[in-house]
């Protein structure tokens, strides 16, 4: 079989996170191959949980310190007013005088917050991040690591709102890449994170035991986005009632309290007395009052309906394909999802079997998280420091594990064009510190290839400097775009 | 987890002071100091002939011809009769001045090869050559001064870093606070321009992007629906020393505040870019000219946000190595050997230049080229580490700069 290094270095930007030293040449004989044989890795999609939280653990653990710090104020407070002494007034206001004028004449410069100790919430973020994007780096092809942050993102949550945000993809969505739809959708929707993120933890029954004693009642958010964002996609043929009832019906998916249970808290619970009693009907169709199963079999249903393969269909084809997906490949997905029962693992290789997996133009661009990937790659790195690289993606306008809304961070070229001067900055930085040690006609030929024009090779080879031909590399269109 | 407990002298001096005494370094603190110390490393190798001129050296006109800073006619800025001061740093002058500013001259790291990236692992690393340490010696000297300290408070004694990225000097077991600037270091123009050019030949929607944001700079550029201001991305701008200088005096500016902070680390490191002059150095006016004027009111920012914690701070500008002695084919000046050490603080014994002058004719210049290293960086070094923030001479050798025992720290460089 003839060698195709220029469709090996394609799908590896495409549907992986750009080459590492190496990889087109190993899979030159049959890039699709290589994508496919991805698939077929056992565990595919899982990472080691080694040194990492569980959703329940980390939750425990930050309940417990915020009520330890929170003593720790209290006892400060209460040891300041019994010190107030002539002395400490006296050496107080001397203090203050003297650091007046500093703040008068630091008026100019933007204040830096000062380092405060890490609290173990930040740390178990960065553990999280870590072994996120070191599973990217490590990744042969990358394709796997890609539809893991395809999901991710399909079913964002964000670390404000839940501390579980990290565990919540090793526990709801890798299991479940290559799995079936449906499992997957079920793991989402009961996870404490996400029950966290679109409040449904406090979400309770009018005519629930404690709906009647609260006085309190619905939240619909997780119920709408179900419904708009996760499975069937807006204006799909669902109405208000719909959604009104779909929240009835996850009333009392809640999770135990840590501040209740400090030894088992943090985990999914359903409880009874904030659950809507009786029937349901959702979609024209009725669902009996079986406790937490009553939710169950309306996700199940959802995860089966034919406008949710069609919106995950298109959904794919615009993230790895184009902004205006190809019909042809949305109908070729959205008939795989539906013949075999949102089978994950068939989707994934009609994807990159298709046609159009293999078109030579490259429309899209890169997200800035990618692009850092592909060059961290084609570095050879296989591990990140996380506490440089979040504040780099935060600039760049893609903050690891805070997406602007519940429909994540956006997919389409328009918004992150938008970044492309942060990333010229981002890529002087880079180069401005990489350029002694790395040779940018070296970088070009691993990652890039046989995909890289006639221009790039001459920009980047007749730049002024090292550190200018790197920038130009790191800047070029081929190096931007899947 | 421990509750803090209160001394006496901790609840004398207030609360606001309460961190301000664990970070101390250990005998200043029993001096009744609060010693800080800030290392800005300038990354390419600055022309230390061009930033201070030796222009009471009679050789010296000849070897840099209209290039060369003069006494008269460019008016440098007069030192101490032999050396004077680039022009376009008044306010090191005025340190000078006011006895706040020390020059040392002629001195250089171990180093006598010319590669940036081996320079700069021995300047930051503190090892006699280049290594793979992934630490600095100013990171190892906190470390010393730990060594008998009783228990730390949560934030510990850490160094910090300014910038994008942590300098390997800041580097090492102390975990590094680092703070990055809103902005990073602006990209020059003839790059912005070679990748403009390049995405014209190869990519219209690039290049289309790249246009709006160049042509529109002066005006908002537009925004998309739920995009707030400051998550736009920065204009490219053409005619970037202003983007240099303001740069500069963000990140330089963000240290001295972290440095004033009654709670903050006190000793940190930045690294500011763009010193490696080959061509058209213009260190009259011009290019260097410009970089030094930035790094002139980089050190006006420290000093404005210091306040009063000015009076106890040194800050060491420190270069991996010097340029040429003379001007090359293109009007700069290239990989060379010894250079200036620039000290700025209140609390040194300034006003001096500290020079044991090796002459420019062409045999006192190492290997027929380079301003001949006369003066250990490390014995500058040490001196600051030893007097200002109380590192022990046996750490020094031993920890901070391996292999450094033949070189003793320098005497009297602070009050």
């Amino acid at each position: 079989m003839a060698l195709d290094p220029r469709g090996a270095a394609l799908a590896l930007h495409r549907f992986g996170f750009g080459p590492r030293p190496g990889s087109i040449k190993a899979i030159a004989v049959d890039p699709t191959a290589a994508l496919v044989a991805d698939l077929d890795r056992p565990n595919a999609g899982e990472i080691s949980s080694a040194g990492l939280l569980s959703s329940g653990a980390i939750n425990r653990a930050t309940v417990q310190f915020n009520a330890e710090r929170l003593a720790r104020e209290r006892l400060e407070t209460r040891r300041k007013e019994e010190a107030k002494t002539a002395a400490e007034a006296a050496a107080v206001a001397g203090q203050m005088a003297a650091g007046a004028g500093a703040m008068e004449a630091a008026a100019k410069t933007p204040d830096p917050k000062l380092p405060q100790p890490e609290t173990p919430m930040l740390t178990n973020l960065f553990a999280e991040a870590k072994a996120h994007f070191d599973a990217a780096l490590r990744a042969e092809t990358g394709f796997v690591e890609r539809l893991v942050w395809f999901w991710a993102n399909h079913f964002c949550v964000n670390v404000d709102a839940t501390v579980a945000a990290g565990a919540y993809l090793r526990e709801a969505i890798r299991p479940h890449v290559l799995g079936r739809f449906a499992d997957m959708l079920q793991a989402v929707e009961s996870h404490p994170a996400m029950l966290l993120y679109l409040d449904n933890v406090t979400s309770m029954g009018p005519m629930s035991v404690a709906g009647i004693i609260q006085s309190r009642g619905l939240n619909e958010n997780l119920a709408r986005e179900i419904l708009e964002l996760h499975t069937l996609g807006v204006r799909s043929g669902y109405d208000q009632q719909d959604v009104t009832n779909f929240a009835k019906v996850i009333t009392g998916w809640t999770i135990l309290n840590s501040g209740f249970d400090p030894e088992h808290g943090g985990v999914f619970l359903f409880h009874p007395r904030l659950h809507e009693p009786g029937p349901q009907t959702v979609l024209g169709k009725d669902y009996r009052d079986t406790g937490v199963t009553q939710g169950h079999a309306v996700l199940a249903d959802l995860a089966r309906h034919p406008a949710t393969a069609k919106h995950i269909a298109v959904k794919l084809a615009r993230h790895f394909i184009a902004d205006d997906p190809p019909p042809a490949l949305v109908e070729t997905l959205t008939r795989t999802f539906v013949e075999t029962d949102g089978d994950l693992w068939k989707v994934a290789k009609a994807l990159v079997t298709a046609p159009e997996a293999v078109a030579p133009e490259r429309t899209k661009i890169k997200r800035p998280s990618e692009w850092v990937m592909s060059y961290l790659r084609a570095e050879g790195f296989n591990m990140v420091d996380p506490r440089t690289l979040v504040p780099t993606l935060n600039r760049l306008g893609e903050p690891p594990g805070r997406p602007p809304s519940p429909k994540g961070f956006p997919d389409d070229n328009g918004a992150w064009l938008q970044n492309l001067s942060h990333r010229l900055d981002t890529a002087n930085a880079f180069a401005q510190n990489n350029a002694e040690r790395v040779d940018a006609k070296d970088l070009l030929e691993i990652a890039l290839g046989p995909l890289a024009s006639a221009e790039t090779r001459q920009a980047v080879a007749r730049a002024e400097s090292k550190q200018q031909s790197l920038t130009l590399l790191l800047m070029a269109p081929e190096f931007q775009r899947r | 987890m421990a509750i803090h407990q209160a001394t006496r002298r901790e609840l004398l001096a207030g609360s606001g002071a309460l961190f301000a005494w664990a970070f101390a370094p250990k005998l200043a603190r029993a001096e009744g100091r609060d010693p800080r110390f800030l290392t800005i490393v300038l990354r390419g190798a600055l022309d230390g002939l061009a930033a201070v001129a030796p222009v009471g050296d009679s050789d010296w006109i000849k070897l840099r011809g209209d290039k060369a800073l003069k006494a008269e006619g460019n008016s440098a800025l007069a030192l101490d009769g032999f050396f004077a001061l680039n022009p376009a740093m008044p306010n090191l002058h005025r340190f000078y001045g006011a006895g706040q500013a020390i020059v040392v001259h002629a001195a250089a790291t171990p180093y006598r090869e010319r590669s940036h990236f081996d320079g700069q692992d021995v300047l930051e690393s503190g090892y006699p050559r280049p290594t793979k340490v992934d630490s600095g010696w100013l990171n190892r000297a906190l470390g010393a001064l730990e060594a008998g300290e009783r228990a730390q408070t949560p934030n510990g004694r850490r160094p910090f870093a300014v910038g994008p990225v942590t300098p390997l000097v800041v580097r090492g077991p102390a975990t590094v606070f680092s703070w990055v600037p809103p902005r990073l270091p602006p990209v020059a123009d003839e790059t912005a321009m070679r990748l403009l050019d390049l995405y014209r030949h190869t990519d219209p929607e690039l290049a289309q992007v790249m246009e709006d944001r160049m042509g529109l700079a002066p005006l908002a550029p537009p925004r998309p629906a739920g995009v707030r201001p400051q998550d736009m991305g920065p204009a490219v701008q053409l005619g970037n020393i202003n983007l240099i200088k303001g740069y500069f005096a963000e990140v330089a500016g963000a240290a001295g505040k972290v440095l004033a902070n009654a709670d903050g680390p006190r000793v940190g490191a930045l690294a500011l870019d763009g010193w490696d002059t080959h061509a058209n150095e213009g260190a009259v006016t011009g290019r260097l000219s410009n970089l030094l004027g930035a790094l002139d009111g980089a050190l006006a920012a420290i000093e404005q946000n210091m306040g009063p914690a000015w009076r106890e701070t040194v800050v060491a500008l420190v270069t991996e190595f010097g340029r040429t002695a003379r001007i090359n084919g293109t009007d700069g000046t290239d990989h060379g050997t010894a250079t200036v050490a620039l000290l700025v603080g209140g609390a040194l014994k300034g006003g001096r230049v500290i020079a044991d002058w090796p002459g420019l004719k062409e045999a006192d210049l190492h290997e027929k080229r380079d301003l001949k290293a006369t003066t250990d960086l490390r014995a500058v070094l040490k001196g600051l580490l030893r007097d200002h923030l109380r590192v022990e001479d046996r750490a020094l050798a031993a920890r901070v700069f391996p292999g450094s025992d033949g070189v003793r720290a320098m005497e009297g460089l602070t009050g």
